[in-house]
């Protein structure tokens, strides 16, 4: 069995494996980095100075040793456009970020189980294809459509909310929304056939037996026997809100480290892409990580082996 | 899945009229723009008086070409690592199945994204970079069947009548491991489709004069309360197509899995 310094080797295995792997997409860059951000024509001097801002005059192992030692001092660079450290960018949008994301999974928690509880209880019938039908359109209705959309039913037709922006509170509904559809739909199927799954188990026929009402059978038995698999797509989708926040960022021009990122690819701000890149991926490994944690600790069965 | 496989045909259709020489996707004809749908231009025109209905053909052309490229050559890559992965086993699977986990933690969206970012933008690299996120899901699945398939008794027998490891595969384990491939496929087409579109979206996909799906509501965004015909249209396209691919995705998936029939 797998035990927590086990665990903790193999997330820093893919930790490692993930940042060389950004570190790895500068290499990308067709030609030389160096035109491409200042354009052919630009100062010899100039672009030395580029050249040693970007680090591209050493060596690539060297390059690739100093990234680490600056990664371990929280050091992710400094941008080319705005002359500011990666690393100060990131946590100056990130709470924009983290408060449309937060938002997003309440969204997510307030519609998917309600849902996921009602389809299981009338299995079949009318209000689970219902729940099913919202699952099915809410995986596949993409962010960037789905946002404006919104935007023309809720603000021009409605006129209930505002366009863009994040100037007021009514302002979070909309992005919010938009982030976390395909993520409450996910999970409410998650929730109906994890509650399906245990239906036929002999605990709930004893509970039932013992006279409990059917809420109180699903609220004390169902439910949290229901729940590991829940919270383990719970976790991965927490950090996948990082990532599908970019999109929604973009649609409602929402200042988090998403437009940050759409930003400095246009402006090719390299440093900027690759730190806000490597911010997300460890997010979302360390979120998948703690979900693992998570259900391990929740569930007696893994607890009582590990 | 008939209606799924309608939609699906129906976006095929629509992708060979996009790429009919008689289509005017790029026409610019500034008297006639914003014109909502109406007998001369089905679906209306846009900001630059561009019919949206030449441009929705040509952006099904586009989409269908970048998916089934996108799914063929990631299912191709993905098949043959997880082959190798789960038939060798040893160092080359313990190599390999790191390189899938180090994939698969990256939130498949970003890494598209920042590759798109740092490749440039155009259908090819768009292709290279939805190619880079997807191969792993094949892997992965692959390389677990082929594992728990190795030891069977045709293969042994094989290995016995000393076939090479390259017939091994091909010929005895391959066919045996495609079905979830086939509904893996199918979604993945519905993922390449969205993401397609989501780069393009960004400004990081297909490059303008060019139709897309996603450029097309990129640009149809601006215009949304003048307009919203140019954001609906391609956005309602988009949803059907994606819709159909996972419609199609579970109906495969309950039609190989007899257990998860009886749960759904």
């Amino acid at each position: 069995m797998r035990t927590l310094i086990e665990q903790l080797l193999d997330t820093l295995i893919v930790l490692f494996g993930v940042s060389t792997l950004v570190f790895l997409l500068l290499v990308l860059i067709p030609g030389d980095p160096v035109d491409v951000v200042l354009g052919e024509s630009a100062h010899a001097a100039d672009r030395e100075a580029m050249r040693a801002a970007l680090g591209l005059d050493r060596p690539l192992a060297e390059r690739w040793g100093l990234f680490y030692l600056d990664l371990a001092q929280g050091d992710l660079g400094d941008s080319l456009v705005r002359r500011q450290p990666v690393a100060q960018l990131i946590m100056q949008r990130l709470p924009a970020t983290l408060q449309l994301a937060g938002a997003a999974f309440l969204l997510v928690l307030l519609l998917a189980l309600p849902l996921g509880i009602l389809a299981a209880r009338h299995r079949g019938r009318g209000l689970d294809r219902l729940a099913q039908a919202f699952a099915l359109v809410g995986v596949s209705i993409p962010n960037f459509w789905l946002g404006p959309l919104l935007v023309l039913l809720f603000s021009v037709q409605l006129g209930w909310t505002p366009v863009s922006g994040n100037l007021e509170p009514a302002s979070l509904i909309l992005p919010a929304i938009t982030l976390g559809l395909s993520m409450a739909a996910i999970t409410t199927r998650m929730v109906r056939s994890s509650l399906l799954e245990i239906e036929s188990q002999p605990f709930l026929r004893t509970a039932r037996c013992k006279g409990l009402s059917e809420t109180a059978v699903m609220l004390r038995h169902s439910l949290p026997n229901a729940m590991l698999p829940v919270i383990t797509v719970l976790g991965l989708q927490l950090g996948s809100l990082l990532a599908g926040a970019v999109i929604t960022e973009v649609v409602f021009a929402w200042p988090g480290i998403g437009s940050l990122l759409v930003d400095a690819i246009r402006q090719r701000d390299y440093p900027v892409v690759q730190g806000v890149v490597l911010f997300i991926s460890m997010s979302y490994v360390l979120a998948n990580r703690l979900s693992d944690l998570l259900s391990g600790w929740l569930d007696p069965r893994i607890r009582g082996a590990g | 899945m008939r209606l799924s496989a309608f939609i699906l045909g129906g976006w095929l259709l629509m992708a060979v009229i996009g790429i009919l020489p008689s289509l005017e996707p790029h026409l610019v004809s500034l008297p006639d723009i914003f014109q909502p749908p109406s007998a001369g231009h089905w679906l209306g025109t846009d900001e630059l008086g561009r019919p949206v209905l030449d441009r929705l053909l040509a952006g099904a052309s586009v989409s269908l070409l970048v998916a089934v490229t996108t799914v063929s050559l990631s299912a191709s890559i993905g098949i043959a690592v997880g082959l190798i992965a789960g038939y060798f086993g040893g160092l080359v699977d313990r190599v390999i199945s790191r390189l899938i986990e180090v994939f698969l933690a990256f939130p498949g969206m970003l890494l598209a994204i920042a590759m798109a970012a740092m490749i440039g933008p155009g259908i090819d690299n768009v292709i290279i970079a939805l190619a880079v996120m997807g191969w792993v899901g094949y892997a992965r699945l692959v390389r677990v069947q082929v594992m728990a398939l190795r030891r069977r008794d045709h293969v042994l027998a094989a290995t016995a009548l000393g076939r090479t490891d390259l017939a091994i595969m091909a010929r005895h384990l391959l066919p045996l491991v495609m079905a979830p491939v086939w509904v893996e496929a199918s979604f993945g087409l519905a993922s390449a489709v969205v993401a397609e579109a989501g780069l393009s979206f960004l400004g990081l996909g297909i490059q303008p004069p060019d139709a897309s799906w996603g450029g097309m509501i990129r640009d149809g965004v601006r215009y949304l309360l003048v307009a919203p015909h140019l954001v609906l249209a391609p956005g309602i396209a988009l949803f059907l197509v994606v819709l159909a691919a996972n419609l199609f995705g579970d109906g495969l998936r309950d039609r190989f899995d007899i257990t998860s029939r009886n749960t759904q």
